[in-house]
């Protein structure tokens, strides 16, 4: 049954095996920019649409991820793989002590209250010229040779990437995964059963928290640069899109949305500087027509084609 | 095995629940009967800790569980179903039911084998149990109304209580399947030795398979005995019953 998915899949990452040899390197850079996002979206999307927890401020995991892996480079002298261990578990522990403040509050309550402290971190990166560069950032993140080159740095993207959408996808079928999806649907239903509804978002939130800084210090591998605009909330709101754009029920959704918007923004931004209002227009008509996104949309026909196969 | 004693609950100065006492002894299936906004939903709420009560005391084999929050009440062996129909409604039946098992096993924090290693056979013995075995794969939204109701059932009893509480099981159930329910509820407590408490609209049902009956009005337990002596009784017959 699941052997068509599979060789789709197995063809795209050939497609992305192969792609380095042969393109500009504008388009080495916006392929592994385009999975960096999707990574960044779908790990929204855990807490988003797998866990039901209204995640307002994911961005700002993304960039304490970014951010802590390039201050330890750049900063504090340490060897940038360490770094790259580091920023994931910084971006967890940012997203465990912020889980714990928040988790009390239900729904809307919730995403506000992450947004404000969100706000506060920003601010502090926004601020403090000394240790996180201020409002230019930090740049030039001297990365190690064996993956500083384009094609290296490309490489490593996938590779972690992959890695990261795997282990993510095995959590979201687990036991886990499953009485995660329940407390989404229902949380007064999961503790009704036995479920403790607050650890177990809060785990979810510590998880979605780590992978969003495991894209963060993608980026930095990608760009070799952080800046502020990694934590602000319009950010947050981008991911956001992309994974409604793309389809918040599905696991490949978010990604598909990532590379939707990352080529809007980058091809449109071309001819206009209101490339914004281009994605507004494609957000609208997805709501309308999509609202469980295309890849929701696609699996919606797929599957009512399967079953009048069986019928017939 | 459970005792509620001097129970009360207000929301904004309406008192929803106003000391009501209950007993239900191992074994038992007790009803509580009441009209509309007697309280009963409250009650049971309050004995599972979705709620908290604002005084008295909930027992449960000897030990006191009131204010427990609901997760904790389900380990010490009370679940419970819902009026109306609580349950995982983007997920199929079978993982409706496989996610209590988990929950029941202790095994909800297992992050990386796949989910579909677990508690299988203890699941579809369950919907095998309660005849709902032919649906395992439909996404629970697209039931009918009295087999989400019976579903609510199964994922109750996969947590293997030894209380069950139903909330009017069978509100909104056409007579056939009403009859089919009543079935269920009489061979879980024949079979299983399962305690039952539930509340219900319809007192054929009620007179039908309670042992005993707590009667309910504007939150207060006004009587409280089997059957018979409850129908004699001249304060439900005003109050509820209506001395038709």
């Amino acid at each position: 049954m699941a052997k068509k998915p599979l060789i789709i899949l197995l063809l795209v990452a050939a497609a992305l095996l192969l792609l380095p040899f042969g393109l500009p390197r504008f388009y080495i850079y916006l392929t592994a920019l385009i999975v960096t996002m999707g990574l960044l979206a779908t790990s929204l999307n855990f807490a988003l649409g797998y866990g039901g927890i209204y995640q307002l401020h994911h961005g700002v995991f993304y960039g304490t991820g970014a951010y802590a892996t390039a201050v330890m480079i750049t900063k504090l002298g340490y060897s940038p793989w360490l770094a790259f261990i580091a920023g994931p578990l910084a971006a967890a522990a940012l997203s465990l002590v912020m889980g714990i403040i928040c988790i009390r509050l239900s729904k809307l309550y919730f995403g506000m209250l992450q947004i404000s402290l969100g706000s506060l971190v920003w601010a502090i990166v926004y601020r403090w010229y000394s240790f996180t560069g201020g409002d230019d950032g930090i740049h030039g993140i001297s990365i190690p040779s064996l993956i500083g080159s384009s094609k290296g740095a490309y490489y490593f993207t996938m590779i972690v990437a992959g890695l990261a959408m795997f282990f993510m996808y095995r959590i979201l079928h687990s036991p886990f995964g499953s009485t995660l999806q329940g407390i989404r649907d229902n949380a007064v239903r999961s503790q009704a059963i036995g479920v403790n509804v607050r650890l177990h978002q809060l785990a979810a939130l510590v998880m979605a928290g780590f992978f969003a800084g495991v894209a963060g210090v993608l980026f930095v591998v990608v760009d070799n640069s952080v800046f502020p605009d990694m934590l602000f909330w319009t950010l947050s709101l981008e991911i956001t899109i992309m994974a409604l754009l793309g389809g918040w029920f599905t696991f490949l959704g978010p990604m598909l949305g990532a590379a939707v918007i990352v080529s809007l923004r980058t091809f449109v931004s071309t001819y206009t500087e209101y490339w914004t209002f281009a994605m507004g227009l494609l957000l609208m008509l997805v709501i309308l027509f999509l609202p469980e996104g295309v890849l929701g949309k696609v699996f919606e026909i797929w599957k009512r084609r399967k079953s009048l196969e069986v019928r017939s | 095995m459970l005792e509620v004693k001097g129970l009360s609950k207000s929301f904004g100065g309406f008192l929803a629940v106003n000391k009501a006492t209950l007993e239900v002894n191992k074994g038992e299936i007790v009803a509580v009967i009441g009209p509309n906004g007697a309280g009963k939903t409250t009650l049971f709420n309050l004995v599972t800790g979705i709620i908290k009560p604002d005084n008295g005391q909930v027992i449960f084999k000897g030990e006191e569980i009131t204010g427990l929050p609901a997760y904790k009440t389900c380990k010490k062996g009370i679940t419970r179903s819902f009026q109306v129909v609580n349950i995982f409604s983007r997920l199929t039946v079978f993982e409706n039911v496989r996610i209590s098992v988990l929950s029941q096993q202790g095994k909800t924090y297992r992050w990386f084998t796949s989910s579909k290693e677990f508690a299988n056979e203890e699941t579809v013995e369950l919907l095998e149990s309660v005849g709902l075995i032919h649906r395992k794969d439909n996404v629970c939204g697209a039931l009918s109304h009295g087999d989400q109701k019976v579903l609510e059932i199964a994922i109750a009893l996969a947590g293997k209580p030894e209380l069950l509480i139903l909330d009017e099981p069978t509100a909104g159930m056409s007579p056939e399947e009403t009859a089919r329910c009543i079935d269920l509820i009489k061979r879980l407590s024949q079979s299983l030795g399962l305690t039952i408490l539930f509340c219900e609209h319809d007192m054929e049902l009620v007179f039908a398979i309670a042992q005993k009956i707590m009667v309910m009005v504007r939150g207060s337990t006004i009587a409280q005995g089997p059957p018979d002596e409850v129908r004699r009784n001249q304060q439900v017959q005003d109050a509820y019953l209506g001395g038709s």
